[in-house]
């Protein structure tokens, strides 16, 4: 059992430096055999182990991670949670995703530092304005909470936004979902994988997948870095490398690989205190903690592993930046990124059985996995238990490029893919 | 962000160009006889390889002609650049 991180044992490590907290996770070598091996250790992994383990009884389980935990799109992405998707079945989804955010610190007694700061989606032109009312409507139906703003509502929820009527693209209004925000990117990896640990699941870092061995249609384990692992069932939830895993077992993926960038400021004081997305211009902006702006850029056309990505899509995106916040126009910035971004001709995912058994695929989430990793875990850990989808994740089967009963949020989903 | 030979017009940015996919991926010559699966397969299914892939380009902001491409996905070098219905210079 582990010691339970309170103010007590802050003040308790505080008199010894903190140099005696109690390591989060072991570091261990891999066993011959597992019931469950999850391929990648980001979030999405890492939740579906704690919650094989915890929701599903299953506790000879094993994470593999060819890097560290957490280093690949859990540590990469703007950190933006919201549910305000057009579609029944994404909205199931995803608000199933951020009703566990809501109560995620307290079960993993991690500070994930979830802020429901709002998330804003501006429309600029007509078409825009029907759409998103289109799209307020139907999260309602749907129980999540959504409101369309005004121009004047946009300006008065967050001031710096220039409503100019005079400028190329004009804020003609927005939605607004309160109960959306933000997290902190890497406490979910490390919560997670805390909360798994402790249960007893193996965290293997440096262990890269190899291939995968099967008897038939069946598998029998995967070769990796750190030798063969026997096991009956394998969940893969390895983002951008999917297609890569998948070719291993001999599979073909509906998914294309691209470069997701974004990009971060000098910290300034707080400035803006809610999160703002627009489609049109494709500009995402949020302030961290620390005073960054996070700002989000879309993704390059062409397929690519390696996590650099365009400098005209970063030029295009801050052009948008500097249109709608002119009082950015100084600002420097620090860093920028790229992550690789695994996308599904439908822009929704995949959480389905394959046609070889024991072999599961989590993935297709394209850029916007992050908000969805509590409730990708839990569905992900239901499907590889199970041997069947939860209701909530029955849409998102692979089958449905073979039915055509694609879930299609290219445009659907509040921003463009 | 690399510089692409565009067949006919030389040397110039990846930014004018529109990248169009995978390659070689052959129409089907009876549509109507397709089952669902090979209308998937045709339609969706991708290698999505990591390493060397053959792709389709349009030069978008130039001549606007289509031409193929062999380019190493993981780290953005190009191996060779070929016209339409031209055979691949590299295996």
């Amino acid at each position: 059992m582990k010691n339970k991180y309170s103010i007590f044992s802050l003040i308790k490590n505080a008199f010894s430096y903190h140099e005696n907290w109690e390591k989060a996770w072991k570091d261990p070598e891999p066993k011959k055999e597992y019931d469950a091996v999850i391929v990648g250790g980001g979030g999405h992994g890492l939740a579906t182990a704690y919650y094989l383990a915890k929701k599903h009884n299953m506790k000879n389980i094993a994470v593999v991670e060819k890097g560290w935990i957490g280093g690949g799109n859990t540590g990469r992405n703007t950190t933006i949670i919201r549910s305000n998707y057009l579609w029944d079945a994404s909205a199931g989804l995803y608000d199933h995703a951020l009703k566990i955010w809501e109560g995620l610190s307290q079960e993993l007694n991690y500070n994930v530092m979830f802020s429901q700061r709002g998330v804003m989606n501006l429309a600029h032109n007509l078409q825009d304005v029907r759409d998103l009312k289109r799209r307020t409507h139907a999260n309602r139906l749907n129980g999540i909470d959504a409101v369309y703003l005004n121009t004047e509502e946009v300006k008065k929820f967050c001031p710096i936004i220039n409503t100019s009527q005079d400028i190329r693209y004009p804020v003609l209004g927005g939605t607004l979902q309160r109960r959306a925000g933000t997290a902190r990117h890497d406490a979910v990896a490390w919560g997670y994988a805390r909360g798994a640990d402790e249960m007893g699941v193996d965290i293997i870092q440096n262990c890269e997948v190899k291939g995968i061995k099967r008897n038939g249609d069946t598998v029998e384990g995967i070769e990796t870095t750190k030798g063969f692992i026997k096991t009956k069932k394998i969940g893969v939830v390895a983002a951008g490398h999917s297609s890569v895993i998948a070719n291993m077992a001999g599979l073909k993926l509906p998914l294309e690989s691209k470069p997701l960038q974004a990009l971060v400021s000098e910290p300034v004081k707080p400035v803006i205190d809610t999160v703002v997305m627009s489609n049109a211009v494709h500009a995402y902006v949020s302030q961290s903690d620390k005073g960054e702006l996070v700002i989000g850029a879309g993704t390059d056309d062409y397929v690519s592993y390696s996590q650099k990505g365009s400098h005209d899509i970063v030029e295009g995106t801050l052009n948008a930046i500097l249109e709608l916040y002119p009082i950015f126009s100084r600002m420097r910035m620090l860093r920028q990124w790229g992550g690789i971004v695994d996308i599904c001709p439908d822009a929704s995912p995949i959480i389905s059985k394959t046609s070889i058994k024991g072999l599961y695929f989590n993935c297709g989430w394209g850029t916007g996995g992050f908000k969805a990793t509590p409730g990708s875990g839990d569905l992900f850990a239901h499907t590889i238990a199970n041997d069947e989808p939860h209701k909530l994740n029955a849409a998102f089967n692979i089958n449905r490029f073979v039915s055509g009963d694609l879930v299609d949020e290219h445009g659907a989903a509040a921003v463009a893919h | 962000m690399f510089l692409i030979n565009c067949p006919f017009c030389g040397e110039r940015e990846q930014s004018e160009f529109k990248a169009g996919g995978e390659a070689h991926i052959v129409r089907p010559k009876q549509p109507t006889e397709l089952s669902d699966d090979e209308w998937a397969e045709y339609l969706f299914m991708r290698k999505n390889i990591k390493g060397v892939q053959f792709e389709r380009w349009n030069h978008v902001h130039g001549c606007r002609k289509w031409f193929n491409m062999v380019r190493d996905t993981s780290n953005d070098q190009i191996k060779a650049v070929y016209k339409m219905g031209e055979k691949p210079p590299v295996k």
